[in-house]
């Protein structure tokens, strides 16, 4: 159980409190509603160009990471196709800090035109180390554009291309902000060696003021159910053929999301798992296989990829991995092999939760997702799940007009 | 109004009064030392054991890390599958690691399952098979990782400039290799486990929820008998040979559009007195994200996505190494930076107000990484596997406090002089 307390301010910004006072550390974490999903596909990548620019100094703050340094703390942040994140950690006795920094750059950034420039080239060097200078560096960028047709998970977060952060103009980065970055997009959470009343004052002070903002409605284009398998071949310089192949899945608030969490489990969690042992141990057709997803909140994609063994052929690895696909939508599972997966996220959670870090953090997405308390919900949520559920899933999931699959060939 | 441009009042790090929580010792009946950091706030435990298995000891290469792994592949009762199962069955993590002084293996399960859990970890420890098939395998799948990961320019560079520094036939500079995955026989594994994981080289380290009878449980697995009988581990002489070149170039991919940027110089280890004073002077330079590196190279010239500098925690002899992967036409000006953001530390003193910066941050980073169980054992078992105690972990809190802009400047001097390091990119 997660204890905390929430209230909302006057101008929508919503707080959420966690006390443990069994550290002397506290956490501040702001979560923004916006992600790569909301971008023009003619501007992609702008939501995380724009988190490097939420560093480079704010309205009345010129340096956002040199105080905090100095009152002891650290922060970092991240971008997903969802949502923005940004944290602070420092010793508790400092937290006037963190309201400080975070409020002002709530307020408005500095839009310094030498942080963008340089920013777009961090973003870059980024974008190459990550997705080019990689081998299968540019699958994800593939199997994307492969598996939708119309909805904005076809971009990846750091973007479509090069080009779109380089072209990134200041007034688009203005606009971004005053639309996004209002207290009424955002959660604002506080953990550790804090109180209540002293969460309430200090947020009162420093965030009370900021002009509310208006809720922007999200009217995404919805990706219409696929109808028939999608497949792409890839020659690129790299050691080892691979193959991933893509099925659309619930999106993380769908009620139907656990059951295919723990299908991906099944098949991909952990060294017992079915394609692991099956295709790596015993066939030995793969060197190392996985399955799994972002738990994104629109539909997503539950991914299998392996790469195989040299000398193996590309369609006697992929008739092996539909082996055991048709078999887990044949064939029951197992009790024992339920309950293995349910151990699995009984332990996934508690140890996530250790870290004062992660359940700040946490709180914050479980409130986007919609409250908090689903947060305390979660486990529960898995612990229903039959056998009979996994079946009528896996049905659906694997589905082969419902399949992308990119076959990645060496060409040395 | 709040006046917005004024920052709130802070507490300051020397202000801070760190202290590193006990650790118990218990001794289990064929005398394993046991370090123990309870604490009952969450569900969860750690228990780590630790051998003089690494690659120290090894007299054939990848030797130390093969056993390491395939000691959990298939014991005389259980397949690997059984063993995977069953650990995978109670949401259980059991990690192995083979580093270059220690092989380790830790187990992570909620408090309510180690009693199901002790008997297989047992199994792996005590009675691990090293079967011909695990062996193939292992091989197969190892050869075809690293082919991968040759074509990454940080990898290459990483395997390079440890060769460099130390070496390629001295433990800290040898790499894997093809030949010698191939080399690997089940024999030669299971006589280094025999040699290496024995009763009376084993050390235990338990953090978390403990159940009440922890000790008797680890007595009943691991302190009833001599397993693998007692055994004289004794740690060879290894003669550093550093390259006599010291800058390098090298192209692994015609097509890269980044280059791994490495420069290094030898550096004492841990125990001389300039280690601790190296920790803050290394902070400034390249160890947080205001750094002097990352500040000019990052932050004004967006040269790479992170830049930093690090000093290896190696026992025999450390190193200082900057490692980046830099856009593919600024590799030479990214070195030129580096060597510029050394010698100004060299030549004028650190600004009081920066140095009080790091001196502050430094503080606050410990006093986080002493959060929880967990991280306490963490910092017990680094000052133990070292032969040393708490006044170690205080004399470096004293250091970070206390240090003056004279002697950093004086510890530049001596280390900081561009002709001493070497240098590599790997495009």
């Amino acid at each position: 159980m997660i204890h905390y307390n929430k209230f909302t301010l006057a101008n929508g910004l919503r707080v959420i409190v966690h006390e443990d006072h069994t550290t002397p550390m506290a956490v501040l974490n702001v979560m923004y509603d916006v992600g790569a999903r909301d971008e023009d596909p003619k501007k992609t990548g702008f939501a995380h160009l724009f988190e490097h620019l939420m560093f480079g100094g704010s309205i009345n703050i010129p340096d956002y990471d040199e105080p905090l340094q100095m009152a002891g703390g650290e922060n970092n942040a991240f971008t997903t196709s969802d949502l923005t994140n940004y944290y602070i950690t420092l010793p508790a006795e400092n937290i006037e800090t963190a309201f400080w920094l975070e409020s002002d750059r709530m307020l408005s950034l500095a839009f310094d035109e030498k942080s963008l420039d340089v920013q777009r080239k961090v973003v870059s060097e980024e974008f190459k180390e990550h997705y080019i200078n990689k081998p299968y560096g540019d699958v994800w960028h593939k199997m994307r554009d492969l598996a939708y047709s119309t909805h904005p998970y076809k971009w990846m977060t750091i973007g479509k291309e090069l080009s779109h952060i380089e072209d990134a103009k200041l007034e688009d980065v203005k606009a971004f902000f005053f639309k996004y970055y209002r207290p009424v997009n955002a959660i604002l959470v506080v953990g550790g060696h804090v109180t209540l009343e002293q969460v309430k004052t200090l947020t009162e002070k420093w965030f009370g003021d900021i002009p509310s903002g208006e809720k922007v409605p999200r009217k995404l284009p919805v990706e219409p159910k696929q109808t028939a398998a999608h497949k792409l071949e890839v020659k690129a310089s790299v050691p080892l053929d691979a193959l991933y192949k893509c099925y659309h899945m619930p999106g993380r608030v769908e009620k139907q999301y656990y059951a295919v969490d723990l299908i991906s489990d099944i098949l991909g969690g952990g060294a017992s798992s079915r394609l692991n042992q099956v295709l790596v141990k015993e066939k030995k057709l793969f060197s190392n296989i996985d399955c799994y997803h972002f738990g994104t909140l629109d539909a997503g994609l539950l991914t299998i990829e392996g790469k195989l063994v040299k000398g193996v052929k590309m369609k006697d690895a992929e008739k092996a991995v539909q082996i055991e696909i048709d078999k887990i939508q044949q064939e029951i599972i197992p009790e024992r092999e339920l309950q293995k997966v349910k151990n699995r996220v009984e332990s996934m959670l508690a140890f996530e939760d250790m870290e004062l870090l992660n359940r700040a953090n946490n709180l914050a997405f479980y409130e986007l997702m919609g409250d908090a308390e689903l947060m305390n919900k979660e486990f529960s949520n898995y612990e229903a799940i039959t056998t009979e559920d996994l079946h009528r899933e896996a049905q659906e999931l694997f589905d082969e007009k419902n399949s992308n699959t990119i076959y990645y060939y060496a060409d040395k | 109004m709040i006046n917005r441009k004024i920052a709130p009042e802070i507490k300051d790090a020397v202000d801070f009064d760190i202290t590193l929580k006990p650790c118990e010792k218990f001794t289990l009946d064929n005398g394993i030392p046991v370090y123990v950091v309870k604490s009952d706030e969450q569900d969860t435990l750690q228990l780590e054991m630790v051998f003089p298995g690494g690659s120290w000891f090894e007299t054939e290469n990848l030797v130390a890390s093969a056993a390491n792994f395939l000691m959990k592949n298939g014991s005389s009762k259980h397949s690997a599958l059984e063993i995977n199962e069953s650990i995978d069955y109670h949401g259980a993590y059991l990690n192995r690691n083979s580093h270059h002084e220690t092989a380790t293996y830790t187990l992570h399960c909620l408090t309510k399952h180690l009693t199901q859990l002790l008997p297989v970890m047992q199994e792996v420890i005590l009675d691990p098979s090293f079967s011909e098939e695990e062996l193939a395998t292992f091989q197969q799948n190892m050869k075809q990782r690293l082919a991968v990961n040759l074509q990454k320019c940080d990898f290459v560079a990483n395997r390079h400039i440890d060769k460099y520094l130390f070496g390629e036939f001295h433990p800290y500079g040898r790499v894997s290799s093809m030949e010698a995955y191939d080399a690997l026989q089940t024999q030669t594994l299971h006589a280094f486990y025999k040699q290496h994981y024995t009763y009376n080289n084993c050390k235990i380290f338990v953090a978390g929820n403990l159940p009440a009878n922890m000790i008797p449980l680890l007595n009943q697995y691991f302190g009833t008998t001599k397993w693998n009988g007692e055994t004289t581990i004794i740690r060879p002489q290894m003669p550093i040979l550093p390259a006599e070149e010291k800058k390098f170039r090298i192209f692994n991919d015609e097509n890269g559009v980044q280059g791994a940027v490495r420069v290094a110089r030898h550096f004492p280890n841990r125990y001389h007195p300039d280690f601790p004073k190296m920790l803050v002077l290394n902070t400034i330079f390249g160890g947080y994200f205001g750094s002097r590196l990352m500040s000019n190279i990052r932050e004004e010239k967006g040269y790479t996505y992170g830049i930093s500098s690090q000093i290896y925690n190696f026992r025999q002899s450390s190193a200082i190494n900057i490692h980046t992967e830099a856009g593919r036409d600024v590799c030479e000006a990214t070195i030129k930076e580096i060597y510029k953001e050394l010698h100004t530390l060299q030549q004028e003193e650190v600004p009081e107000e920066e140095l009080h910066l790091v001196r502050n941050f430094m503080i606050g980073s410990i006093l986080g990484d002493l959060d929880g169980a967990f991280q306490i054992i963490q910092r017990w078992k680094n000052l133990i596997l070292n032969d040393l105690d708490e006044n170690y972990f205080y004399n470096n809190i004293r250091t970070i406090k206390t240090i003056t802009a004279g002697e950093l400047q004086q510890l530049a001097q001596q280390y900081f002089t561009p002709e001493d390091f070497y240098e590599l990119v790997v495009i």
